[in-house]
């Protein structure tokens, strides 16, 4: 009786099995088991705007997609290609001045500067941090902090690009419908486009240069050329982030650079589950909303939001998307050794 | 043999600060030989095949690959030119499929124009050739061996998969370091007639090995080196008679005793 021990273990649930590859198609139960959890995302996502209440609700939506773009550009880097980026502020900002340049200076409208804005921003990022791609180690993440607090001091001191006043008068979406469900579906398209990316023999490759580079290196294939590609798109959606913010706010200021924007993605990404994409956009939802709700403490915000995260980080550190997905496929179970 | 070599190793020298890890070593591969290098540890056998394939600077020397010199270029460089290498310490990637180990280098450069190993030019879906390569390599396609995440495959397969990655790119020249060490006789056996194929399909191979009567058995030409330095080079029987290399490898005892106890 006292010898007698038990442990837990996990088993993958019949229908996860069932479900596997082609045989997803046998019966509608299959494939709901397979679809539900992405229709409740994007139905879920899409609906969001039409449920809540006022206008500044509204808009914290469009600021959480723009969050949870960064942190699908910093967990796609992280964990799938195995740099650690602190640079969400530095491609925010990119992409922010850029389209707000080109709107106010050249008069193109916000159809024609976020797509600009995206690929010009997402080349001079990965020009930028071209430098430090061929080394290993922590100088990735600490030249892509670097650059969000140089750029704004460059700003500040040379009084270029309005200066500490920032650009203002700059294009807004025509309609708030517009506006959110523009950012939205971009969201929900690169959300999906990266995930896609992660599994075709490229992403493979970029896991192969996370994994193992000098086995890349064996294999005749650069390793920088890899990295900088996976710089390039990783910068480019969060330049897409800073393009839409420009148009949201219809104000691009140093503020923009602000290491919210690097920090907040990296929390994101804990508490919704590293590796996983779909994870840190539920951080964002959970997070960005989290803060706006704490701004009734006044200075005492900050101290509660650190609660709430030191507590998902010591009662679910694996993350919340790491958890559903495993409760989803497997049940559990108490056997006697 | 006496045709230009395909791997000109010229006065190669390499220090790490003020060791001499290799000191002047010269030697010429041939096409389609298999050149066996050995000697003790620490004499420069994995700084030769480190050098040469350009995963660390050489202090000194040149390389030339059928005549063009090769002494500056980058790894994935050289790899693209068709020197490939395996890695004594196994290096798949090990949260991958074995299978999908192999999707990776066919998605090089180097495999999309030689279409991988005995594509012809062609390379077809990736997944179907990687496992191809793994069932003519060894991995047992109906026991679903090549599906197996790399991480679960035991020492052997590891070593014919890190020979799979070097033929996935239809190389002109392998440099395997070490491939025998940590396997089983059996597993050694096996390997064996392994190798000859590759040699038969035209390989160039230059084989390190600790493992002396497996590598005498598949080896053309065997080269020694101590201490950074090149001993000799010769058949089986000439080293083996050779004072200096017993002196140097096997210390002063009877070499066949220690051969009886390898």
């Amino acid at each position: 009786m006292v010898n007698e021990q038990r442990r837990q273990e996990r088993i993958d649930r019949g229908i996860k099995v069932r479900s596997d590859g082609i045989y997803a198609l046998m019966s509608y139960k299959e494939l709901s088991y397979l679809i539900m959890p992405r229709l409740v995302l994007i139905c879920g996502l899409l609906i969001l705007p039409l449920a809540v209440p006022d206008m500044y609700w509204q808009r914290v939506i469009s600021i959480t997609c723009i969050y949870a773009l960064l942190a699908v550009s910093f967990d796609f880097l992280a964990h799938h290609v195995g740099l650690v980026s602190l640079g969400g502020a530095f491609f925010v900002g990119t992409g922010g001045y850029l389209a707000a340049i080109m709107n106010t200076s050249l008069g193109l409208p916000p159809w024609l500067t976020i797509p600009l804005a995206t690929l010009l921003g997402g080349a001079l990022c990965t020009l930028m941090l071209w430098p430090c791609l061929p080394l290993r180690g922590v100088y990735f993440a600490i030249v892509s902090l670097m650059y969000p607090l140089f750029m704004a001091r460059v700003i500040e001191a040379l009084d270029i690009f309005g200066g500490t006043d920032g650009i203002m008068g700059i294009d807004s979406f025509s309609t708030r419908w517009i506006e959110q469900y523009l950012i939205m579906g971009l969201l929900l398209a690169i959300l999906f486009g990266i995930r896609r990316l992660t599994t075709i023999d490229l992403g493979l490759v970029l896991r192969g240069v996370k994994d193992n580079d000098q086995a890349i290196r064996a294999s005749g294939m650069s390793v920088t050329y890899y990295k900088s590609v996976a710089v390039f798109i990783a910068s480019a959606v969060g330049c897409l982030g800073g393009a839409c913010l420009v148009h949201i706010y219809m104000w691009s200021g140093i503020s923009q650079f602000a290491l919210d924007f690097s920090i907040l993605p990296i929390a994101a990404t804990v508490i919704g589950g590293a590796g996983t994409l779909i994870g840190p956009v539920l951080g964002c939802l959970i997070l960005v909303p989290i803060s706006e709700l704490l701004r009734d403490f006044g200075t005492l915000r900050i101290v509660f939001y650190a609660l709430i995260l030191v507590g998902f980080i010591i009662f679910r550190s694996e993350g919340i998307m790491v958890y559903g997905a495993r409760k989803y496929h497997q049940f559990e179970r108490w056997t006697k050794i | 043999m006496s045709s230009e070599p395909i791997l000109k190793v010229v006065n190669l020298t390499k220090h790490f600060g003020g060791i001499k890890a290799l000191n002047n070593v010269s030697f010429d591969l041939h096409e389609g030989e298999i050149l066996g290098i050995i000697g003790p540890n620490g004499s420069g056998k994995t700084t030769v095949v480190n050098s040469i394939t350009g995963f660390i600077k050489k202090t000194g020397g040149k390389v030339f690959l059928r005549g063009k010199n090769i002494t500056r270029k980058a790894p994935h460089q050289i790899a693209d030119m068709g020197v490939t290498r395996t890695f004594q310490i196994m290096r798949p990637y090990y949260s991958l499929p074995a299978y999908k180990n192999l999707v990776i280098p066919l998605f090089s450069p180097r495999a999309k124009r030689t279409g991988g190993w005995r594509g012809g030019g062609r390379l077809g879906d990736r997944n179907t050739v990687g496992i191809d390569i793994l069932e003519e390599i060894g991995f047992e396609r109906d026991s679903y061996v090549p599906y197996k995440t790399a991480a679960t495959l035991p020492t052997g397969y590891l070593k014919r998969l890190e020979l799979a990655r070097c033929l996935a790119l239809q190389p002109d020249i392998i440099i395997c370091d070490e491939i025998f060490s940590g396997l089983s006789m059996s597993e050694i056996a096996s390997m064996v007639p392994l190798i000859e194929r590759l040699q038969m399909d035209g390989i160039t191979l230059i084989m390190i090995e600790h493992r002396l009567r497996e590598l005498f058995r598949v080896a053309n030409r065997t080269m020694v080196l101590n201490f950074g330095e090149k001993l000799m080079e010769g058949q089986p029987d000439e080293i083996m008679a050779n004072d200096r290399v017993k002196e140097a490898y096997f210390g002063s005892q009877d070499i066949e005793e220690v051969m009886t106890h390898a």
